[in-house]
């Protein structure tokens, strides 16, 4: 049987190239979809959580950040293409007019 | 011994696409890497005893979130990120944060849970039928908060994603989201 800590480490790593996927990166989409890529190694922590507690709870988590993710990708996409309406461009260097 | 296989097959399936949607110059590609990704964590979600889990994961996510992802990349048609020219010092910091951060989250894993008893899969943990009973009474306040929270998402893309007022067409109810 596989340890549930190989899953616990294989999530961390997933979190770990979206993190750097996320602030590398100066495409919205690509930063997105680390975001979203972040979003589902936390879901495997929690189903590997919910495996090693003997809970379904965790599962029941997974089901709410799927339903969010999806409202967060809706949103934000549509975001993306009201941004683009205007500038003609998503690069996050050229939509800098809220940064210091 | 074939379990152990199997994780790491799925394993290295999963790390090897986030590598390539995070490193990927075209977002096309980067988008079909995620739907890679995605199916080998559902692959480990069956293994992890929740099979229900993981057929939400490969519907929702894979065939509708990446879609719109998809669409969108096409609708705005991205090309390739040109090399950044000042960018090294951010991706090293970046990196080395995102290291960081695992190095904290894997010694805390290995510390706490490395040898721990595992017991094996019960029928019962792995029934739908449980997982919907405790879905539809504990939690099913929370549900109907979050589908809730699905209409007004929608609404919203449809209002953002809309055609603005001054535009040349009447804009309609801002159902077309095409720009």
């Amino acid at each position: 049987m596989v340890p549930v800590t190989w899953y616990l480490l294989l999530a961390a790593v997933l979190f770990a190239i979206g993190t750097a996927g996320a602030l590398t990166r100066r495409n919205g989409i690509t930063i997105f979809l680390s975001i979203e890529l972040m979003l589902n190694s936390v879901n495997l922590t929690l189903v590997a959580y919910s495996r090693l507690l003997e809970d379904r709870t965790g599962q029941i988590v997974v089901f709410f950040v799927l339903a969010v993710a999806a409202a967060e990708a809706a949103v934000g996409l549509a975001l993306f293409i009201a941004v683009y309406r205007h500038r003609r461009t998503i690069d996050l260097n050229r939509i800098n007019l809220l940064r210091w | 011994m074939l379990e152990t296989a199997v994780f790491l097959v799925f394993a290295l399936l999963a790390v090897a696409s986030a590598l390539v949607v995070v490193l990927h110059r075209n977002p096309v590609y980067s988008t079909m890497s995620l739907v890679v990704t995605l199916v080998a964590i559902a692959a480990l979600f069956v293994m992890l005893g929740a099979p229900f889990v993981a057929s939400l994961q490969v519907l929702i996510y894979t065939g509708a979130i990446v879609v719109l992802f998809l669409f969108v990349v096409m609708l705005l048609n991205i090309g390739r990120e040109e090399a950044s020219q000042r960018g090294l010092p951010q991706k090293v910091t970046a990196g080395l944060g995102a290291l960081a951060f695992f190095a904290f989250l894997a010694t805390a894993y290995v510390r706490l849970y490395w040898g721990a008893p595992q017991a094996p899969l019960t029928e019962d943990f792995v029934s739908m039928r449980a997982l919907a009973l405790e879905l539809f009474t504990d939690y099913l306040l929370t549900f109907e908060l979050v589908g809730l929270l699905l209409l007004v998402a929608v609404i919203a893309a449809t209002v953002l994603a809309a055609k603005p007022k001054h535009a040349p067409e009447p804009s309609g109810d801002g159902s077309e989201e095409v720009a």
